[in-house]
């Protein structure tokens, strides 16, 4: 806390005290609650603004992720009626691709909103990593491990049946979302410069060639259907939709959800679960697109994500965003941020790809791309603190990890 | 003695006022005291119209109950946060373990080489599906409800080594209901609930269930007779770091094994066999409070929960006549290695506790007199200082656990029957209240009590025999006005 706030603070709650003094001469009454608001109608009314377009841009964001992956279910469509080297390949750049534009929409996670509320938040059947591989399909070492492979006790397999297995018992019993259908298209990584590198056999010859190819059109679908209820939740001009709830509620809590959401997946969840514990534990197994050696660019898409809730700059729609907020009230503050935010962006772009390179076990520190990766870690660490303290400037409290 | 005064006695015993927040310097802690006085004025200018015998006393209501560890959050992850003041290696030493805790294990050999060595048996495949966000595991509603967050100890008359419990010679100290492919679970357990209705003094009813264990699909054959029966829920676990670094001359001072001060109210010390030490120490972690250190807790329940050994439980649990768990294969040895068990240790230690909510509202100021006029405080200690521990972020804190870390008689009907160290069959450690408002938030549900049998806060006091009695009467005897606040008091933190 500054030294102002907690100035601030502590006259008011010696106010508060006071005032109780004084209410025990009568009769007890309630402790003022509230103190007044510093901020002109001006900031008020820039608050709405900043939250209107925070909405429009989660819109177009959702509508832009649901478009590429559509392109990319098609792809997967035209490989699995005629598996060839060609088509294969046709459907893993669909994929790259699609999985760009979902990146930046990680921002809009953490509060509880459409994309993971308690209820029926379907994150985990969109994203949940890592991969408990087995659980789908074979693995080396174990050729008949996974539902695909398990037709006696799972004979018919549906959108029903894969959607109610995922998380079934545990986190990463993963069967559905973007990671099933990377591990579909490339298979495990056993290969130390590349990706990995799942044969058209599988699809063709193989054991439950059939199979897979069902579950992985089936999966791809589902993904689809996930997307477009995003797209849904946030369609403006939809009464009852989770938008119009959105824009009657306080500002203050949605300015608090949106500053949450980027502050959340800055340090705790991608410098933090997607980095560090892979970075400092060395394990493959904890990266984030492993199967593809995407994970610098997902790790690219999630800074970029931040980066757009912060400027209000969405690419396909800009306006006022927190930054203008904060520039009401501390522009210097604002600035920098802008800047250290744009730096995580930048460091991001500048990690050595594939990033399983810098998690061997004898690859020194110093090693550059290992460096690479601590500087982004770092880098992405040290904002959340400054939008810790930015959202404070503004009145909002946000606790993250 | 009435229970008023005793509840009147117990705060003025303990009037560790806000003095040590003052010690500390900085805007914040300043602020938290200046409310804390507020509060007590608050309470006492309330009072002036009231009977004797609901004198209000001087409460000491602080939003940060784990001092500067505390998370001012109500989400679904209020147990899930970091210690507010964990520097930046400490913060990420937390995220690794926080890995290690929350994903699951898998069999050995794999290519999750971080993560294989899982059983051979087991109670669960992770930390975090019994702690389901580092909170409170839920036990089976009744015979058909598949629900894991309870497990059965086990072991027979006697003393086994360093005077702690005899295991059962075929099954162990733990019944595993799960095990790697090729090898056979030990079995399984139902329980069955019994409905005992009762009567508030106002006359409204209520009813509590009671449950019985029946063992199912044992592999080895029967249980030994005689064999002595523990049911555990996993509790929450934030804040665990500061019940750690309470000084242990303090708890030892608070226990009065003979209740020499007359209040009803014992208290006793558990000292258990420290792995680290190889010597005895007070136990102050789990249930009966049989585990000495965090360190040696969650070791010990990677061991007998997951199946994973570490350089302080080195050998698998698989008794003599357990031949495919003996000849499974290994993880590693140990499957988790020091490294890795350190930083999931930090991480249990390191868990923010959630700030009281609400501390301003008459209702919960309410509650929180009557608690202390019902003696509930005389064993739910509300305040402790922390002394020097390794981790900083925990020392010298000023914290409100609400616990003494003793062990009570918690009567007959709350007994498990089975010793564990020098905590005898009825008792109980106190177990911390912090945060145990939002366990139905996080967790969805509000099943209290060491095996979860109490629905709701209300039957969990209710539950209260022995040393807790008359403070389960008072509570009885209270209006519904006064119950309720008392369950809102307890709510808000």
């Amino acid at each position: 806390m500054s030294r102002r706030l907690g100035i601030v603070l502590i006259a008011f709650i010696l106010g508060g005290l006071l005032a109780l003094m004084l209410a025990c001469s009568s009769e007890p009454t309630p402790a003022p609650t509230d103190a007044p608001e510093p901020d002109g109608p001006s900031v008020e009314a820039l608050k709405s603004d900043v939250v209107a377009h925070y909405a429009d841009g989660v819109h177009a964001l959702y509508s832009k992720s649901l478009s590429s992956a559509t392109a990319m279910d098609a792809a997967i469509n035209v490989f699995i009626a005629d598996p060839s080297p060609a088509t294969l390949e046709g459907a893993k750049r669909a994929w790259l691709f699609a999985r760009d534009d979902y990146g930046p929409t990680e921002a809009f996670r953490f509060y509880g909103g459409p994309i993971d509320n308690e209820e029926d938040g379907p994150e985990g059947l969109i994203n949940a990593w890592p991969m408990d591989e087995a659980y789908m399909d074979y693995v080396e070492g174990d050729p008949g491990a996974g539902i695909i492979n398990n037709p006696g006790t799972y004979p018919q397999i549906t959108a029903e049946l894969i959607e109610s297995l995922n998380e079934e018992g545990a986190e990463e019993n993963i069967s559905t979302g973007w990671h099933a259908i990377e591990f579909l298209l490339w298979g495990q990584d056993m290969n130390s410069n590349g990706p990995g590198s799942r044969p058209v056999s599988d699809y063709t010859t193989a054991d439950n060639a059939d199979r897979r190819g069902i579950y992985l059109a089936t999966v791809s679908d589902l993904l689809l259907v996930h997307l477009r209820g995003l797209v849904d939740a946030w369609a403006p001009g939809v009464s009852g939709n989770y938008r119009a709830e959105f824009m009657a509620m306080d500002v203050n809590d949605w300015l608090n959800n949106i500053i949450t959401g980027i502050g959340e997946l800055s340090r705790g969840e991608l410098a933090g679960e997607r980095m560090t514990v892979a970075y400092e534990e060395r394990s493959q197994e904890d990266e984030h697109s492993c199967f593809s050696d995407n994970t610098v660019a997902d790790i690219i898409g999630n800074a970029r994500g931040i980066q757009m809730v912060y400027t209000g700059d969405y690419g396909l729609t800009t306006g006022p965003g927190v930054m203008d907020l904060v520039a009401a009230v501390n522009e210097d503050l604002a600035m920098n941020l802008n800047e250290q935010i744009g730096r995580s962006v930048a460091l991001a772009s500048e990690i050595p790809s594939p990033f399983d390179l810098h998690l061997r076990e004898n690859i020194p520190n110093s090693d550059p791309g290992r460096a690479s990766v601590l500087r982004t870690i770092e880098s992405l660490e040290n904002q959340t603190d400054s939008i810790v303290t930015a959202a404070e400037q503004i009145g909002i409290t946000i606790s993250v990890t | 003695m009435p229970a008023a005064e005793r509840g009147k006695l117990v705060v003025i015993l303990r009037e560790r006022r806000p003095v040590p927040l003052l010690r500390r310097p900085g805007f914040l802690t300043l602020a938290a005291t200046l409310l804390v006085l507020a509060v007590a004025l608050f309470a006492a200018c309330g009072g002036t119209d009231r009977s004797p015998e609901t004198t209000p006393v001087p409460l000491i209501l602080v939003a940060e109950l784990g001092g500067d560890t505390t998370a001012f959050t109500t989400t679904r992850n209020a147990f899930g946060l970091s210690a507010r003041n964990l520097n930046k290696q400490e913060r990420r030493t937390f995220v690794v373990g926080n890995s290690f805790f929350r994903q699951n294990w898998v069999t050995a050999p794999a290519s999750t080489e971080a993560r294989d060595g899982l059983g051979p048996t087991m109670n669960a495949l992770s930390c975090s599906s019994c702690h389901f966000l580092d909170g409170r595991g839920k036990p089976p509603d009744g015979p058909d409800d598949g629900e894991r967050g309870l497990l059965l100890r086990l072991s027979i008359p006697g003393t086994g080594p360093h005077e702690g419990p005899l295991s059962e010679p075929v099954y162990g100290g733990q019944l595993q209901d799960r095990a790697i492919v090729g090898v056979p679970p030990e079995g399984e357990f139902i329980v069955l609930y019994q409905e005992m209705p009762g009567l508030f003094a106002d006359g409204e009813t209520y009813s509590l269930r009671s449950p019985t264990y029946q063992f199912r699909n044992l592999a080895f054959g029967p249980i030994q007779p005689g064999t002595l029966i523990s049911p555990r829920v996993a509790p929450a676990i934030v804040g665990m770091g500061l019940l750690e670094a309470i000084p242990e001359a303090d708890i030892v001072a608070a226990a009065d094994p003979d209740d020499a001060n007359e209040d009803g109210v014992s208290g006793r010390v558990n000292m258990v066999w420290n792995e680290r030490n190889g010597a005895t120490s007070l136990g102050r972690f789990g249930w009966k409070a049989n585990q000495p250190s965090i360190e040696q807790q969650t070791a010990a329940a990677f061991l007998g929960d997951l199946g994973i050994t570490s350089d302080l439980f080195p050998e698998e649990n698989c008794t003599a006549p357990q031949d495919d768990c003996l000849s499974a294969p290994s993880g590693g040895s140990p499957e988790i290695g020091a490294e890795r068990l350190a930083k999931v240790v930090l991480y249990t230690q390191t868990l923010a506790v959630p700030a009281m909510r609400d501390i301003s509202d008459p209702q919960v100021q309410r509650g929180a007199q009557l608690f202390a006029k019902a003696g509930c405080a005389l064993c739910h200690t509300p305040q402790h200082t922390t002394g020097q521990h390794e981790l900083g972020a925990v020392s010298t804190q000023t914290i409100y656990p609400y616990t003494d870390l003793l062990l009570h008689d918690m009567g007959p009907e709350l007994a498990d029957g089975r010793p564990d160290f020098d905590a005898d069959a009825p008792e109980w450690r106190t177990p911390p209240l912090w945060g145990i408002g939002l366990v139905e938030t996080v967790n969805g549900h509000t099943m209290f009590l060491h095996d979860g049998r109490a629905r709701s806060l209300a039957e969990a006091i209710l539950w209260h025999g022995g040393e807790g009695a008359a403070a389960r009467d008072t509570f009885k005897a209270f209006t519904k006005e006064e119950r309720d606040a008392l369950i809102r008091f307890l709510n808000s933190l």
